[in-house]
């Protein structure tokens, strides 16, 4: 949950200047690149160290080699034997989260940015607060609501659960991004007859199609490494996100730590693969609302 | 801009300071002539309003289900004897402070709180530090620099949870590699960083640490280059290199995203709970435990909602001291 922490920074870190900047500042050579090597590899040692333990056989838990020099993919077929129905849970509450926190979020960060709505300052206002309070809180109350509602150990229940956490982010970034939108643009719909919903849909949103997907890939990430709800909000292993599976395992002694890591690779893959693919949104969501 | 605009808007940049408490989303006028109202609801400008205002109702009433109603929830729930049993009977005795007498007397929250002050600062300290040196370094302009800054985040975007179970092996003290590898630079003994309960916390705060970085670096970075590169020329000219330079410009024109991250990292980190969790567990013997960590026993362990939202109403209340400290600091820097 603490990925939302990017949020409010936009107002005080403005977009760099970049193009006059960026010829001035001195070139420096590939020193610099082995030393920032170096630096990384430290940092992410741990993410190696949790691969190559994945890709060890399972016997060998006492004294890791440093290289799976005899891969194994043993680890692998049981944590995926294991946490199959887990992650299939993990996918669905979370594609479900991005729906619900866009479909949400966007009219509002419309309404925020470009419609002039008396307390739109306090609504920003409370998306702000809502970041101080502690997840605890919120689960707290939603054991007992949900528990009165029979939301509890629902899909459903967790989909909007985790959603709650997406949506002010969402806010801020689509907001950020649409009051730079020309309001010639909705001008021209409505000249064409098109009301406000309807231009909100047919123009507002495919121009604001890079907000959208920065906004719904922070979403999908917030509700893949949820921990809190899937903790307190689940109690039977029929609904069960993979964090909770993953968590289960470290909970008590254990003796097979490649399927664990194999578990925590799998865990961790959406992240890899959106920084890979999507290098550009993670980089505009990291940054918040700064892509004023 | 087509929006009828009758009234003043409060503009919707920036946000506007109202009075403590307000969870958000009151969008009442304030009273109005009753002729002046009526108009404001009638007719095809009133209809295009009402249509606007549709667009930010379902987001209201969902920041205030999940935050608002949460808040009030645990103040009540504060006051009232909440158990098992409140879910079976459907009664909750109101019983006063004594969930809060329960809970400050208890033999856990001296450390509890110890805890939470020294994992905050200890977190935010090397957080902070560490990404503000990676930042500063990140400046230079060398090959694969954009590379290596996107790398760097991988250890925030995957699930803490992940992250806690390969610590838990790292930090092993039988099999862990950080014991290997003390073990083989000589040092004796393999400490039981998760086990020692003089260790566990300090194990702790360095895989907060680690985890904090990213976002720390990121953000400060997003800083540095928002200061003028003709500051520095400037500043060369009269011999400000260095730890001159960054002493005597960068520092004080970071200052306000300084302000930004570190108070956006303590209210971070006092609701921490993953990284605990799934480390340590609060133990051994309550070593690592804070008022997070203790508000989730106490409900959901214990199944003493009452002393847990006791607990959890503390914890908000020293956030809140920090948000107010927060939302100063950013209209300083929205201002500026």
């Amino acid at each position: 949950m603490s990925l939302s922490a990017a949020v409010p920074v936009p107002d005080a870190t403005p977009a760099p200047p970049s193009g006059a900047r960026a010829r001035r500042r001195p070139r420096r050579g590939w020193g610099s690149t082995v030393a920032g090597v170096v630096v990384l590899g430290f940092l992410l040692f741990p993410l190696y160290w949790m691969v190559n333990v994945s890709l060890q056989s399972a016997g060998s838990a006492v004294g890791t080699a440093w290289f799976p020099l005899e891969p194994s993919l043993q680890g692998y077929a049981t944590a995926f034997a294991q946490q199959r129905d887990n992650l299939v849970t993990s996918l669905v509450v979370s594609l479900g989260s991005v729906v619900v926190s866009l479909a949400v979020a966007a009219p509002a960060a419309y309404a925020l940015a470009q419609f002039r709505i008396r307390g739109a300052g306090v609504v920003l206002f409370g998306i702000l607060i809502s970041q101080m309070v502690p997840g605890i809180i919120v689960a707290n109350a939603l054991y007992s609501a949900y528990n009165d509602l029979g939301l509890l150990n629902s899909v459903v229940g967790l989909v909007v659960a985790n959603a709650s956490a997406g949506i002010p982010f969402a806010i801020l970034v689509m907001r950020a991004f649409m009051q730079g939108l020309e309001p010639s643009l909705v001008e021209a719909a409505k000249v064409d007859g098109a009301g406000p919903v309807r231009a909100f849909v047919s123009v507002v949103l495919p121009v604001s199609r890079n907000a959208l997907i920065t906004a719904g890939l922070f979403t999908f990430l917030f509700a893949w490494g949820d921990f809190l709800f899937a903790l307190t909000l689940t109690t039977t292993p029929e609904v069960r996100p993979v964090t909770l599976g993953l968590y289960q395992y470290i909970g008590t002694y254990v003796s097979d730590w490649s399927t664990v890591m194999a578990t925590a690779v799998m865990a961790s893959l959406p992240a890899v693969v959106l920084l890979l693919v999507a290098q550009r949104y993670v980089a505009a969501g990291v940054t918040g609302g700064a892509v004023k | 801009m087509p929006q009828a605009t009758d009234e003043a808007a409060p503009g919707g940049a920036g946000p506007a300071v109202a009075g403590p408490g307000q969870g958000g989303g009151a969008h009442a006028s304030p009273p109005a002539p009753a002729a002046a109202r009526r108009s404001r609801w009638r007719g095809p400008r009133a209809r295009a309003r009402l249509v606007e205002l549709g667009f930010l109702v379902p987001a209201v009433v969902y920041m205030l289900l999940f935050f608002g109603y949460p808040v009030v929830q645990n103040l009540l729930m504060g006051f009232q004897e909440y158990t098992t049993r409140t879910f079976i009977t459907g009664e909750a005795p109101w019983v006063g402070l004594d969930n809060y007498r329960a809970v400050v007397s208890s033999a856990v929250f001296p450390q509890a709180v110890l805890n939470t002050v020294l994992f905050t600062v200890g977190s935010i300290a090397g957080q902070f530090v560490l990404g503000l040196a990676i930042a500063v370094f990140l400046r230079r302009r060398f090959p694969l620099n954009g590379v290596l800054r996107s790398l760097l985040l991988l250890p925030w975007l995957i699930p803490l949870i992940a992250a806690s179970a390969v610590w838990r092996w790292i930090l092993d003290q039988d099999n862990g590699v950080l014991n290997q590898v003390l073990g083989a630079l000589g040092v004796s003994g393999s400490p039981g960083w998760l086990t020692s309960t003089s260790l566990a916390l300090l194990a702790v705060i360095a895989v907060n640490v680690w985890i904090g970085i990213p976002f720390n670096t990121t953000i400060l970075y997003g800083g540095l280059q928002s200061i003028p590169e003709e500051l520095y020329e400037a500043g060369a000219l009269d011999g400000a290199t260095r730890w001159r330079a960054f002493r005597h410009i960068t520092w004080p024109l970071l200052r306000p995203v300084v302000t930004v991250v570190l108070v956006l990292g303590v209210v971070y980190t006092l609701k921490v709970l993953d990284v605990i969790l799934g480390l340590t567990q609060g133990g051994p013997a309550n070593s690592t435990q804070t008022l997070a960590t203790q508000s989730y026993n106490l409900s959901f362990q214990q199944f003493d909602f009452g002393q847990g939202a006791a607990v959890g109403n503390l914890l908000i209340v020293v956030s809140l001291v920090f948000a107010v400290v927060y939302l100063r600091a950013n209209r300083r820097a929205v201002d500026e």
